[in-house]
């Protein structure tokens, strides 16, 4: 092998490294900037629910809220309870961010705009949000504390019992779509929003968001850290960043799920009329635009609805959505092998 | 394919080591923390040799679900650990002698001993001529067709097995209050309050 040769494999691997690198920062850094201004969002919405004004303190407008409380975060003292589990106290943070980042790993965010444009990807994605479910149990094993253990407990059966239907309406749009691929399946949402699956979908749709406020932990479902039985449910015992570790994978979990829901009902980074106008606009925007309609839900959800109580949810989950689910995937795979519509590879 | 083989050794050796501690470790709840970073290195070994849906579903079934509920129940158990420790060298040898069952019939499966060498490279040159398909479709394709009612009957089975746990721990009490969502649900305003006119100084 000539030496150049060798040179230009190294110098190209270098390449694709660095090329990997900046992709990946071009995705999280964003993201976590949309996590810091959600948390704002969020708390503005609530308060002009509540008829308040919400935080206008730090900064013009409140904008710099985040930033505050972030260097709040970072600045405090990390408290590890002398009883608790040294080691797992600290991964558990750790687990329940990184799950929440990797993901972004398959989300295509245009035409092309995707760091692993791979052939599973809602498995991939159903995947990892199923493993988000660690974080929170092992912090509340890990905390030696009854509070955070039952959170933790809750919480697990919790998820555990929302991702079966979850499981059942990503089948239901693969059914649809004919691929595991999430750009294949945007691109099977082309041609203004009638095409969208939300409208054939429906009740997939409404399933979907609601497991997923149940999988986010989100109120009405936020019975892991319902702070009037369990004082901040699992994670009593945290304080400082690795409680910032567990709200920000919090947040980034629900733009997650909010993406998941545009990429699969909402078209994506499609426009919704494709007409002059509006396919100007880049995807990107509109993928953006539909997430946060899907967050503003999020928040206008929480802003509205009591909690539900521990044996509701259970029922909602196993004896409604579950059946519900099922029976629509059994149609929807009905409809599309007499109809003649089952799509081709 | 340096780094392949590179990532091949790495995830191969988290794998076995996160296999022993499982068994090694003091705390059960170690173990089967370890367990699972042993599915999940098994999984990415799927990867590697371009196997994604399995290490997909693996990642889903067994890290997702089975795993979790394992955690769940070890951490809600109060295990002693002495207790545990006391059997060790009674079922050591059963354990070893099925260890050394699994490990001949891997060795026979994969052809290394004896003459079962035909069916996993066939698999492959089999594999490799009808499939410009990625490995979900190649899975569907065989999996409901030629293996049909194999597949259908592993699906009975798991239901009768899940049954049969249901059937073993369900019992009816008598005097259990329950909440019934659909009479809750269908009380009135009548039923629920009246409305009454409270003289001055009478109470009800």
């Amino acid at each position: 092998m000539s030496a150049d040769l060798v040179q230009f494999f190294t110098v190209n691997w270098l390449g694709q490294a660095i090329l990997m690198v900046a992709q990946c920062l071009a995705v999280t850094v964003p993201l976590l900037v949309a996590v810091a201004y959600m948390t704002y969002v969020d708390r503005k919405i609530w308060a002009a629910i509540q008829l308040r004004r919400g935080p206008n303190v730090v900064g013009p407008f409140g904008l710099l809220q985040p930033f505050a409380d972030g260097l709040k975060l970072v600045l405090k003292e990390t408290i590890v309870p002398s009883s608790a589990n040294g080691v797992l106290f600290i991964i558990a943070p750790m687990i329940a961010f990184m799950t929440a980042l990797v993901a972004w790993a398959v989300v295509p965010f245009d035409n092309g705009w995707v760091i692993a444009d791979i052939n599973v990807g809602i498995l991939y994605l159903f995947a990892i949000s199923s493993l988000g479910v660690y974080g929170i149990i092992i912090a509340g094993w890990a905390s030696n504390s009854k509070y955070a253990f039952l959170g933790a407990l809750r919480s697990a059966a919790q998820m555990v019992s929302y991702e079966v239907s979850i499981g059942f309406v990503l089948i239901t749009v693969l059914l649809c779509v004919g691929s595991l691929n999430l750009s294949d399946v945007v691109l099977a949402q082309s041609g203004g929003f009638w095409h969208w699956f939300f409208l054939p979908l429906l009740p997939m749709f409404v399933i979907f968001f609601v497991s997923a406020l149940a999988e986010t932990n989100r109120t009405p479902f936020d019975l892991p850290m319902s702070e009037a039985e369990l004082v901040a449910g699992f994670h009593t015992e945290y304080s400082a960043m690795t409680f910032g570790l567990f709200f920000l994978g919090e947040y980034a979990n629900m733009i997650l799920l909010s993406a998941l829901g545009a990429i699969l009902f909402l078209g994506g980074w499609m426009s919704p009329i494709p007409y002059a106008p509006f396919t100007y606009v880049p995807g990107v925007v509109w993928f953006a635009l539909k997430i946060a309609f899907l967050l503003f839900v999020f928040s206008w959800t929480k802003g509205t609805l009591p909690r539900y109580r521990y044996d509701q949810l259970m029922r909602l989950g196993w004896k409604v959505f579950l059946p519900v689910s099922l029976g629509w995937v059994v149609l929807t795979a009905a409809v599309l092998q007499f109809g003649g519509w089952v799509p081709k590879p | 394919m340096l780094l392949q083989a590179l990532a091949f050794y790495v995830f191969a050796a988290i794998t076995v080591a996160a296999g022993a501690m499982v068994v090694v470790s003091r705390n059960p709840v170690y173990s089967v923390l370890f367990l699972i970073l042993a599915f999940f290195n098994a999984a990415a070994l799927f990867v590697l040799i371009g196997a994604e849906f399995i290490a997909m579903i693996l990642v889903i079934v067994y890290v997702g679900a089975v795993a979790v509920l394992f955690l769940f129940v070890v951490m809600m158990l109060d295990i002693n650990l002495t207790e545990l420790r006391e059997g060790f060298l009674k079922y050591f040898p059963v354990g070893a002698l099925i260890g050394v069952v699994l490990f001949a019939e891997m060795l026979l499966g994969l052809g290394i001993v004896g003459a079962g060498s035909a069916t996993i490279t066939g698999l492959n040159a089999h594999g490799a001529q009808v499939l410009p398909i990625d490995n979900t479709r190649a899975i569907g394709r065989v999996l409901y067709t030629q293996y049909f009612y194999l597949f259908q009957v592993a699906g009975i089975v798991l239901l009768v097995a899940m049954i049969g746990a249901i059937v073993l721990t369900l019992r009816t009490r008598p005097g259990v209050r329950r909440q019934k969502v659909g009479d809750q649900i269908n009380r009135t305003k009548e039923q629920a309050m009246t409305v009454v006119k409270v003289p001055t100084r009478g109470g009800v």
